[in-house]
């Protein structure tokens, strides 16, 4: 457990809210959901700090890129189930496309040489 | 989104959100096969501080302003709470000034702020005849329909007279308060009849027939605001009138010269003779408006035209006549507005002095609290913080003093209303409305953040260890240098208070001492109306019904004296005659003839009014109709025109009856135009007639109303009643109305300026009040300071004198400090009430002295328990203080 910790990767700025959006595309989830569906798909490296998750859930929410709902979950436990809006979609979809341009920026970066190849 | 309810619900949510999230976290590693005290551990390590999560979370909700705010006055309340008496001290202080305020704002703005209720009232002027003697004089008949003919700046002009009728056949016989109108006079004013209609143009011509208007007060009262009062008759000194309107019962022009009136009927049904005369004063006053764009200005220099050319086609009657125009704002709320504003000036100060000492009292506290503020400072809260946490206590405390003083508003102004002078325009518009409450609450915010600033910003930078090393007693020269400026301000305003009080003061003491010219004391004044039968009597049988009233009314118990007064009344209404001098030929035009009030009375007249008799003898019975012509003259007509000579035996001939009457006695000069300025009228020469040597023409005219004056035996106190009773036995259809004690009218005529000494006084003692208690403070806060110094002075050998006066020097420095500033604001402000004083200037060295003295042995007085506390200080316990 402990080396899982270690391998924790710290996400950049901006990132969580862009992961959280992407999780959601594939339906409402609650908090504690999120979180596993992102430790699931990044192969258990990305770790979402709950003390990131909430505020960025709250924050999501107050700009009307995400909705929330009580439902009861499948062992009848009250849950805030989180889904994506109509403007929430838009936003992932700019924020997937600036994702995209930053990582092909950062990999240029990395490996000059096979950009220029490429070209 | 933003409602504190919400907001709690939205707190539970989360509460429950993290808590199902954990529950979840944990179950997942049970199902791991992790031991549940270990899962547990796991998941609040990976969770972190929970509150932490907590507080980040609602950060996101955007609503931290609010919870800071919250926090600040829950801490401010609780602060306020726990000193009661402080709190106590500081929101009374704050109430008696916020609450003076408000009333006195709520009287300004429902008399001079509150819109005029007619239509483009700012195109509304109304409309008098300047002529020798009277700037704002009555306009004639004839002199109303050429300026109604000629002018070109008015849309329309209409005029209105004042009259009484007897009203009878509808219920008991009474007077009614009417009013002669031109046609054009509601629609000149902007006003529909609620029911019928106006006045036609032409139906107020002499000769047209009778028609009424009566107002919505009179419609309900006779007619219980039945619909078909229309074309009914009403009866009116006899004659009757068809009802064609009910005019709209709010309606009111504020003016001395248009009071309320319950009828309304055409100027042309005055049976006056002297109506058509061109050269009449009948008081007769017109209003008139504006056409769209022209100002008053404009129509000023118009209608000097209009007059010019009429004086040149009568230079007979209108030579020196013109028209002139006053704003109607200006005519009806001239007088009152400088007083409103000297009294709203006078309360502001007090509310500044409130200020004042309840930051004293902040700034005194704020000692006490310096630790408090570094311990905070060190424990990470910003300096912005702190200021906000001050200025939210204190803007708590004036919310709070708001509060109350509001209510001591609304007790006041009602208060207040009660002593109102009674011609203070549109006093029944005076209330507390939402302009007024947000005054109130601006006041008490800006009175919070004034008084909550200066010790805020003093405490603003406390200097961290100094302040904690001292135990608290950081800051203190600054602090007490600004109590010390506190208290001279407080000082000079409430000597400029004072002083306002103290000439108020001085103006009332010097009319209550001028001699009127007569003695007021048991004398009553009525008005009686023949019954509507003696309308259309001969002369003779109407002198014969007079000469039966003066009997009967001489003969009531309680009654010592009593006579007939046609005309003028002092301090009531005036009445004025042309006349030349007996053996001089007829002046061309009225104008280069003399003028004199004249008193048109019964033999009784002097003897009832207590006026001197000074030179030959006043009229008897046997001065009557058949008798030759006689009249008095009083001591100023005497030395007017007769100088040393004796005017006895000499005659005057008056314009309208062309016939001489003798001078046979000289009277004492009576003060008609008021106590105050009679001396500075024009037009004081005075003359009596006897009632019974009038003129045929006029008896007609008696009949519907004379005045009387009584005086009483022993007190006016049940007199009106013993004489309604005569009255009645002789006609229940004779009415008596409009009865006052000359008292009382003397009275009235202070009435104005008794209210602003008496508010004035008021504001005056409440700053002296504050203004000690301030200066109290200080000083005991200075002797609790310098105990240990002044232990060390006794100990090496000071007298309790010594210390005494070391403790005086101080708050001496501060009384005449004080005094200086406020006497030269005095000098500056005083002059503003210039036009409220009377027999003292406004910089009255006498007045400014009397209340130096009075402030500094106050200032005196008040330092003077602190410093005995001083003198009394026991070396030993001093030193061992520390």
């Amino acid at each position: 457990m402990a080396s899982r910790y270690q391998n924790r990767i710290e996400l950049l700025q901006g990132t969580l809210d862009l992961l959280i959006l992407q999780t959601l595309q594939w339906g409402p989830r609650h908090g504690y959901g999120i979180s596993q569906a992102i430790r699931a798909n990044s192969g258990e490296i990305l770790q979402v700090d709950t003390g990131s998750l909430y505020p960025a859930l709250h924050r999501l929410e107050r700009q009307k890129w995400i909705a929330a709902d009580w439902k009861l979950s499948e062992n009848k436990q009250r849950v805030r189930v989180y889904r994506l809006t109509a403007t929430g979609k838009k936003q992932l979809l700019s924020e997937r496309s600036r994702w995209e341009q930053l990582s092909d920026a950062i990999a240029g970066v990395l490996s000059p040489a096979r950009r220029g190849g490429q070209a | 989104m933003k409602f504190p309810w919400r907001r709690d619900r939205k707190q539970q949510e989360l509460e429950q959100e993290l808590q199902t999230h954990l529950k979840m976290a944990a179950s997942d590693l049970l199902e791991r096969g992790e031991s549940a005290a270990r899962a547990q551990q796991a998941v609040r390590r990976e969770f972190g501080n929970v509150d932490l999560v907590r507080q980040v979370t609602r950060d996101q909700w955007g609503w931290r302003w609010l919870e800071e705010l919250l926090q600040d006055l829950r801490y401010g309340a609780r602060m306020l709470r726990k000193n009661p008496g402080f709190t106590l001290v500081a929101v009374l202080t704050l109430a008696l000034g916020i609450g003076a305020n408000t009333a006195i704002f709520s009287v300004v703005n429902g008399v001079l702020l509150n819109p005029l209720p007619y239509p483009h009232a700012e195109q509304l002027v109304t409309l008098h005849e300047s002529k020798p003697n009277f700037e704002f004089g009555s306009i004639s008949y004839p002199n109303f329909r050429d300026w109604q003919r000629d002018n070109r700046s008015f849309s329309s002009m209409a005029i209105a007279r004042r009259i009484n009728f007897s009203l009878t056949g509808v219920g008991e016989a009474e007077q009614v308060r009417a009013r002669y109108i031109s046609s054009d006079f509601f629609s000149t004013v902007g006003v529909n009849p609620v029911l019928g209609r106006d006045f036609a143009p032409g139906e107020d011509e002499i000769g047209a027939a009778p028609i009424a208007l009566i107002s919505a007060g009179f419609w309900k009262r006779k007619f219980g605001s039945s619909p078909d009062v229309l074309g009914k008759s009403l009866t009116l000194d006899g004659r009757n009138y068809t009802i064609v309107g009910v005019v709209p019962a709010n309606f009111d022009l504020f003016l001395k010269s248009f009071q309320l009136a319950e009828i309304y009927v055409p100027i042309g049904q005055w049976n006056n003779p002297m109506l058509p005369k061109r050269g009449a004063g009948l008081g007769v006053h017109g209003i008139a408006r504006l056409k769209p764009g022209v100002s008053i200005e404009q129509a000023r220099a118009d209608m000097g035209e209009v007059s010019r050319n009429l004086a040149a086609a009568f230079p007979d009657d209108n030579k020196g006549v013109a028209a002139s125009l006053i704003p109607l704002r200006q005519d009806m709320l001239g007088d009152v507005q400088p007083i409103l504003l000297v009294l709203l000036a006078a309360v502001a100060f007090v509310l500044l002095i409130a200020c004042v000492n309840v930051a004293n009292l902040l700034l005194a506290r704020s000692a006490g609290r310096a630790r408090e503020f570094a311990i905070r400072t060190a424990l990470g809260a910003g300096q912005g913080r702190i200021l906000r946490q001050l200025l939210t206590e204190s803007i708590l405390l004036a919310l709070a003093g708001g509060a109350l003083g509001l209510v001591l508003a609304q007790w006041g102004t009602q208060s207040a209303l009660k002593h109102l002078p009674a011609d203070l325009p549109r006093a029944a518009g005076i209330g507390l409305d939402a302009r007024v409450l947000i005054f109130t609450a601006v006041v008490s915010l800006l009175a919070g953040i004034l008084f909550g600033l200066a010790p805020a910003l003093k405490t603003r930078t406390p200097k961290l260890q100094n302040t904690l090393k001292e135990g608290g007693r950081g800051a203190d020269t600054t602090r007490h240098r600004a109590q010390s400026v506190f208290v001279v301000v407080e000082m000079a305003m409430a000597l400029v208070l004072l002083i306002g009080a103290g000439l108020m003061i001085r103006t009332m003491t010097h009319l209550w001492n001028v001699d009127p010219g007569f003695r007021p004391q048991n004398v009553m004044t009525f008005g009686i109306s023949l019954p509507p039968s003696m309308m259309n009597a001969s002369p003779d049988a109407i002198r014969a019904a007079l000469r039966e009233l003066d009997a009967r009314l001489a003969a009531t118990p309680g009654v010592a004296a009593m006579a007939q007064t046609w005309e003028a009344l002092p301090f009531g209404y005036d009445d004025e005659r042309v006349f030349w001098f007996d053996g001089q030929p007829k002046p061309a035009s009225q104008n280069d003839m003399n003028w004199t009030i004249d008193y048109v009375v019964g033999p009784g007249y002097l003897q009832t009014m207590g006026i001197p008799l000074q030179r030959g003898r006043f009229f008897t019975a046997q001065d009557n109709e058949h008798a030759p012509l006689v009249i008095a003259i009083d001591d100023v007509f005497a030395r007017k025109y007769f100088g040393s000579q004796n005017p006895l035996g000499k005659g005057i001939v008056f314009n309208d009856t062309g016939k001489r009457a003798e001078i046979v006695g000289v009277v004492g000069h009576v003060h008609q135009w008021g106590l105050d300025s009679d001396d500075t009228q024009p037009l004081r020469a005075q003359v009596y007639i006897p009632c019974m040597q009038m003129p045929d023409a006029y008896m007609a005219m008696v009949p519907s109303g004379i005045g009387v004056v009584v005086r009483a035996a022993n007190n006016t106190a049940g007199l009106l009643d013993s004489i309604r009773s005569t009255s009645r036995q002789m006609s229940s259809q004779q009415v008596l109305f409009g009865a006052l004690t000359m008292d009382q009218i003397i009275s009235d005529s202070l009435a104005a300026r008794r209210f602003s000494m008496i508010l004035l006084g008021i504001f005056a003692a409440l700053a002296l009040l504050l203004s000690s208690v301030g200066i109290y403070g200080v000083i005991s806060y200075l002797v609790g300071q310098r105990t240990q110094e002044i232990g060390i002075r006794v100990a090496l050998g000071a007298r309790r004198w010594d210390v005494l006066r070391l403790v005086l020097t101080h708050s001496v420095k501060m009384a005449v400090l004080g005094v200086l500033i406020g006497v030269a604001a005095s000098l500056a402000l005083t002059r503003l009430m210039d036009k409220m004083l009377y027999g003292v200037s406004a910089t009255d060295p006498f007045t400014f002295l009397a209340v130096a003295i009075v402030l500094t042995f106050v200032a005196l007085a008040a330092s003077y328990l602190p410093a005995r506390r001083a003198m009394r200080v026991d070396p030993i316990v001093a030193l061992r203080y520390e």
